[in-house]
């Protein structure tokens, strides 16, 4: 038995603890959310040891959380929920990541998969070709300095303003899709140049564009305020982030909090959990600057949203009220915000970490959308193309105990590499075309990727994240048509 | 002092790691290593051998120390292949000390009709970065 293994408490089926006395310097224990069989897999991999890292950040309160995704990442673990207190806490560029409010956005529509199934090869098509994954390919829009300060600072409210949306899209987005305290200036100029071209655009990796179907239902009223009446419906997911904006604004920070740590006595365990005090120069001016990216991603899935709703109209011909395609939700799954959150019976206000974490607020809380006060906030979470994605709702058991979060998706489980050593992205898009998914992508080793088999199998994760009660399953959709860029 | 050996040696391999990619580059000097660094990176992102060098562009990085250059240069070669759409495939690293870096890249804008993005290269990470000066090898992780 190894280290880390006999030095797990498990707290219940789904709760493992890592004790302080796990690693000198911890300030807080460890939370796993998983189960006694994908507890292995997280083992064998460095997790447990960067759950425990993250745990030493200064200001960092109850505990240092991993939800039932998590896996190996750079500094962080994917999956990792951290929150610091906003008085004497740090903030971290890589608690949020490279790709800053990557994140996930649902939409429904009014049609069904068997009605449509013979427009499908020309709706993929036409999304392929509408959404550019700006991978060596521009946008179409062309953004002069002063309307990309007007995307950072407003985000989805600019893209809306131009036209490229609905005004109701605003409401069915988190933050409605415009974090307060984005300050352009405090983003660099060459961050904005790698922005500028890429707007509008899906990027490579794990983001996608997927056509999905309505496969099961768990919570009928939930899902009907949702607008997700009936098994068969056609949903669309929309999987992306800040582009390279986001990465240059995270290590523009990442760099200067590295150089700025010592001037605060902060020490960390690994270079790329650099950190500054939230009250401090460089911990305000990160702050705007990531609130700025976040803007820009909210602004990108608002754009191709615009795009989506077109390439649905010319390839089916049908109009607007016809198709739907109606936001459900917006979500980020790479950021930190400030909220108020109880620890110890006392309100406190937090900077709270979510790296590849989802919110999950439960119903009635303030800043939800009045028309999910009742079930509690939509939960995205996409699986990999071959396999399902889920929708849930936030819980009170997630306020309680992880600062309102939960999972962000299925958790990788074998690298890039080995996953193309197993399949060919050729053998893998013909394998998925034969259960009828239709796959449209940039390059066959990008999908190789991504199959399947390189992640945990989301029904696990799932069941996790509801059964220990951070949240709540509403309903189960399975692919019927990818794009990857 | 920067040995002569042809670049067409290329010195790097792949570490696994579960979502991301590592990758470790030796050379017989230092120079040598960055610059197999940066050709790892772009064998990752494309099949370097669609790729001719036919722009250039003079890099020239200011830092305090060889892990920061070792970050700054790849994510700087990064920002112009998002910006300019430079595919690099050529590095000649004149001067690097534990202040600067200055090199020369030559590479080719992308052409959808004949390149590929395998993987697509979010950023180079401070995660496990390390420049071993005595062996001449650096070693980093890539977001992808």
């Amino acid at each position: 038995m190894n280290k880390e293994f006999s030095n797990l408490t498990r707290l219940d089926s789904y709760r493992y603890q890592i004790p302080k006395s796990f690693m000198d310097g911890m300030l807080v224990p460890g939370i796993v959310y998983t189960s006694e069989d994908m507890l292995q897999h997280i083992i064998k991999e460095q997790v447990i040891k960067q759950i425990a890292n993250v745990a030493c950040l200064p200001g960092i309160q109850k505990c240092s959380f991993a939800m039932p995704d998590v896996h190996w990442g750079y500094g962080f673990p994917i999956g990792g929920v951290a929150a610091m207190d906003i008085e004497n806490g740090v903030i971290s560029p890589g608690g949020v990541g490279f790709d800053i409010n990557c994140g996930v956005r649902l939409l429904g529509t009014k049609l069904k998969y068997d009605e449509i199934k013979k427009y499908m090869p020309s709706l993929v098509d036409a999304l392929y070709k509408s959404i550019p994954s700006g991978v060596g390919t521009s946008g179409k829009l062309r953004l002069n300095s002063k309307d990309m300060d007007r995307v950072l600072e407003q985000g989805s409210r600019w893209a809306v303003e131009k036209g490229y949306g609905r005004i109701e899209d605003l409401s069915s987005t988190e933050e409605s899709g415009e974090m307060a305290g984005a300050n352009a200036a405090y983003v660099s100029n060459r961050a904005k140049e790698r922005g500028i071209p890429q707007l509008g655009t899906l990027g490579a990796g794990n983001h996608f564009i997927e056509i999905g179907m309505i496969d099961k239902i768990y919570d009928d009223g939930a899902a009907t305020t949702m607008g997700l009446f009936e098994v068969g419906q056609l949903v669309l997911w929309i999987h992306s982030g800040s582009r390279g904006l986001g990465h240059q604004v995270a290590n523009d920070y990442i760099k200067s909090m590295a150089k700025a740590m010592a001037k605060y006595g902060i020490q960390v365990p690994d270079r790329q959990l650099a950190c500054a005090p939230l009250n401090s120069s460089e911990g305000k001016s990160y702050l705007s600057a990531m609130y700025c990216a976040a803007n820009y991603a909210w602004a990108n899935r608002q754009l191709m949203t615009h795009l989506a709703r077109e390439a649905f109209h010319k390839a089916i011909n049908l109009g607007e009220s016809e198709i739907g395609l109606d936001l459900v939700y917006d979500i980020a799954h790479n950021i930190a915000k400030i909220e108020k959150h109880l620890v110890d019976g006392k309100q406190k206000q937090l900077c709270i970490h979510r790296k590849g974490a989802t919110r999950a607020f439960p119903p009635e809380h303030v800043q939800i959308p009045a028309k999910y006060s009742g079930i509690g906030q939509p939960v995205l979470i996409p699986g990999d193309m071959g396999r399902y994605s889920y929708i849930m709702t936030g819980t009170q058991t997630a306020m309680e105990e992880t600062f309102g979060s939960t999972c962000h998706g299925a958790g990788r489980v074998k690298s890039r590499m080995a996953a193309k050593k197993n399949i060919s992205g050729k053998d893998f898009i013909s394998g998925l075309e034969r259960q009828g998914i239709i796959v449209r992508a940039g390059s066959y080793s990008s999908v190789a990727e991504e199959a399947s088999a390189a992640y945990k199998n989301i029904d696990d994760v799932i069941q996790v994240a509801h059964l220990s009660g951070i949240s709540k399953k509403v309903a189960r959709t399975k692919p019927v048509g990818v794009i990857k860029g | 002092m920067k040995s002569n050996k042809s670049m067409t040696e290329k010195k790097f391999r792949l570490v696994e790691h579960t979502a991301d990619i590592g990758l470790v580059a030796y050379g017989n000097c230092l120079n040598e290593a960055f610059e197999n660094a940066a050709f790892g990176m772009f064998s990752i992102i494309t099949d370097l051998r669609k790729v001719k060098p036919t722009v250039s562009r003079a890099i020239s990085i200011r830092e305090d120390s060889y892990e920061d250059l070792l970050f700054e240069w790849l994510n700087t070669l990064l920002y112009h292949l998002d910006v300019e759409g430079i595919i690099f495939r050529k590095f000649n690293v004149s001067t690097i000390n534990d202040r600067c870096l200055s090199a020369e890249c030559s590479g080719e804008i992308f052409d959808p009709n004949r390149h590929t993005i395998k993987t697509a290269v979010k950023s180079a990470t401070y995660h496990l970065l390390e420049v071993n000066r005595s062996k001449c090898s650096v070693k980093v992780i890539l977001d992808v």
